[in-house]
């Protein structure tokens, strides 16, 4: 991919016009093959000045643009046209041509023959799910969603490989928007398409785009994928640009469970006596063990309950150790595991991996810092939660223990009569 | 009635003849020379304003002094008609072409631009499309007045119904004046309609109302 020579490079791209407004200035963008950018800011920050310096529909003046390798400002800007698809913010559908005369003006222009012309217009209007005989109905006679569909089909329609959409789906019901942003999203996977996508609507680039372009006041404020970008927003303009919902969301849905959870858990093998685990559970300042052997696999639990109430009659870890313990596997995501834990009640889950072997702990109180990070945090805040094995992180997280394993709910729910069970 | 026509039949057809004659060439030169150059005017707005003032100073100018002033230039005849009429007929077609180009949707022109056409291709397949209605009009206006005014050609000696409505001022023969007169307008409005059904076939089928 990275060897592949890039579709599109922006190299410090500016635009001044006339007067001395500046547009966009320190454009510097990559695209590759088959990638879907999506442009993305407030309005005037830039999008369609930055779009259309693409196929020469406005001149930087300064920077250059190289499309396949070759500086854009050397092409004929009407054959580059011509060989770049182009939506139009307005969709431009011409009202006095017929659907199949719009769908196939490129083509005409490249003098294609009439047959050649007439099968990719079939082809393309079955593409877009619309009957044949629209082709020879004019723009009036058909909705503005059917209108939008021969706008998206006519940007393909001469096999342009780079295809430039201005807010193609702007003023569409919530329904009608959707099924087309399928349909391009569609087209973009299966002909292998490069997109590039301007838009104000933070859902619609999320789910478009594998690479998305945050601008503000005319300059790029953050590349990145939809993943990165959610995960680490550069700034504040940016977070708000997402907004806290789709933050806390969207958080849970990309972090798993081992970002979060405090490594180096207080465990204990089945050997030891109750006398050990006593002092480790004083010298940890803790009141639940988990229990492993010593292989590392996670076992079970004993808690300072059942401690006190078998004292007398036991004499190791796992006469009364509960092996009724439910646990996660480190790489699950967050999302599912906080419904879990916030449902049961649970203070806090021990995290295997796939083996079986304790790996950390995830704790209730764990889950409200990341909430509370996403609303309030900076960066700061959200990369030390992310490495949680820093050595700073590391102290943080045995106070953490100490104090969030006072009292794990999910081991009182269990009858301490039950304890001493060996069932698994 | 029938006496008129009867003795002055083959005068009249041969009359109405010379009238179209002269109408249709003064207009078609000026559809000729107006449309190019009031498509051309939208590329040079400011010469635009310079050129459509002159156009209106010389519509001012009464038509009988027009004409007057043809004779010391090319002399008598149909000739110096023709130009007369050709300069009346520029304005309305000129104005009208140079708004209707003006007019049409910024947004149709980006996009025939976007998607690869010359500015040639542009102006021929999608302005000038969307502009007919607006030039259409233009033109059957100048239809008109050259018509009504090619009838003081005769003035000229350019001949025309002219000819008949003069002699009957001259001899006081109101018949002939009269005859000279209904063609005309009959003229007039035939040849506004039959321009009205050319409107019609030329715009586009998403624009007619
Ligand atoms: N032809 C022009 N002449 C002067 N300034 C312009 C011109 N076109 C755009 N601008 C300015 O350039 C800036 C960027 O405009 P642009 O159209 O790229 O914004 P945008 O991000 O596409 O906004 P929107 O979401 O409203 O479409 C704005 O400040 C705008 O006023
Ligand atoms: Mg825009």
């Amino acid at each position: 991919m990275t060897e592949e020579q890039p579709i599109l490079v922006f190299k410090d791209v500016e635009k001044v016009y006339r007067g001395g407004n500046v547009a966009v200035e320190h454009v510097n963008l990559t695209i590759h093959k088959g990638d879907f950018v999506c442009l993305i800011g407030t309005s005037g920050s830039g999008k369609t000045t930055t779009m259309r310096m693409i196929n020469r529909m406005l001149e930087p003046t300064g920077g250059e643009i190289l499309y396949n390798g070759a500086d854009i400002h050397k092409a004929n800007p009407v054959e580059l046209r011509r060989h770049i698809g182009y939506v139009i913010q307005n969709i431009g559908l011409m009202p006095h041509m017929t659907i199949y005369e719009n769908i196939t003006l490129v083509p005409k222009l490249l003098k294609w023959p009439e047959e050649k012309r007439r099968e990719k217009a079939e082809e393309l209007i079955k593409l877009v799910e619309l009957p044949e005989d629209f082709l020879d109905r004019y723009p009036s006679e058909l909705s503005g969603g059917q209108q939008q569909r021969i706008g998206v089909i006519r940007a393909l329609a001469a096999n342009q490989d780079l295809i430039l959409m201005d807010e193609p789906f702007g003023a569409l019901d919530p329904i009608t928007r959707e099924s087309l942003q399928e349909l391009v999203k569609n087209l973009q996977e299966k002909l292998g398409k490069t997109v590039v996508f301007v838009t104000h609507d933070m859902d619609e680039a999320l789910k478009l785009a594998t690479q998305i372009v945050v601008m503000d006041g005319g300059h790029m404020i953050q590349n990145a994928t939809p993943e990165e970008l959610l995960r680490h927003p550069a700034n504040q303009f940016v977070e708000n640009l997402i907004g806290e919902d789709r933050l806390i969301q969207a958080r849970a849905d990309v972090t798993t469970v081992a970002q979060i959870m405090l490594k180096n858990p207080v465990s204990i093998t089945p050997g030891r006596s109750l006398g050990d685990a006593i002092r480790l559970m004083r010298k940890r300042r803790v009141d639940t063990l988990l229990v492993t052997d010593d292989d590392g696999y996670l076992k079970g639990f004993i808690d300072i309950e059942s401690l006190d109430n078998n004292y007398k009659r036991a004499t190791s870890v796992s006469d009364i150790m509960n092996t009724r313990i439910f646990s996660v596997v480190s790489d699950t995501l967050l999302r599912d595991t906080v419904d879990r834990i916030l449902k049961r009640g649970l203070k806090y889950v021990p995290v295997v991996n796939h083996q079986g072997q304790l790996q950390g702990i995830v704790t209730r109180a764990a889950l409200v810092d990341m909430v509370y990070d996403t609303i309030w945090g900076d960066s700061d805040d959200e990369t030390s939660e992310h490495h949680p094995d820093d050595a700073a992180i590391k102290e943080n997280s045995n106070a953490a223990m100490a104090e969030k394993l006072t009292n794990p709910v999910g081991t009182k729910a269990t009858d301490p009569d039950t304890s001493n069970d060996k069932e698994v | 009635m029938i006496d008129f026509l009867n003795a002055h039949g083959s005068e009249l057809i041969t009359k109405t003849w010379e009238q179209l004659y002269i109408s249709a060439l003064a207009l078609i030169l000026g559809v000729i020379v107006a449309i190019p150059l009031g498509i051309l005017l939208t590329r040079f707005p400011k010469t635009a304003k310079v050129v459509i003032g002159i156009a209106s100073m010389l519509q001012t100018v009464p038509s009988l002094a027009l004409l007057a002033l043809m004779i010391p230039l090319f002399g008598i005849g149909k000739f110096p008609a023709i130009v007369a009429l050709f300069i009346y007929s520029l304005l309305p077609i000129l104005r009208n072409t140079y708004i209707g180009m003006e007019d049409v949707d910024p947004v149709l022109k980006d996009s025939a631009k976007g998607m690869g056409m010359t500015t040639m291709q542009s102006i021929i397949q999608v302005e000038i499309p969307m502009a007919t209605p607006v030039i259409m009009a233009g033109v059957r206006l100048s239809a008109v007045y050259v018509i009504a005014w090619a009838t003081l050609a005769s003035y000229i000696g350019a001949g025309g119904l002219g000819d008949l409505i003069f002699n009957g001022l001259n001899l006081f023969q109101p018949d002939l004046i009269i005859g000279g007169t209904i063609p005309v307008t009959i003229l007039a409005l035939l040849v506004d309609y039959l321009l009205g059904k050319l409107e019609k076939r030329l715009t586009p089928i998403s624009e007619r109302s």
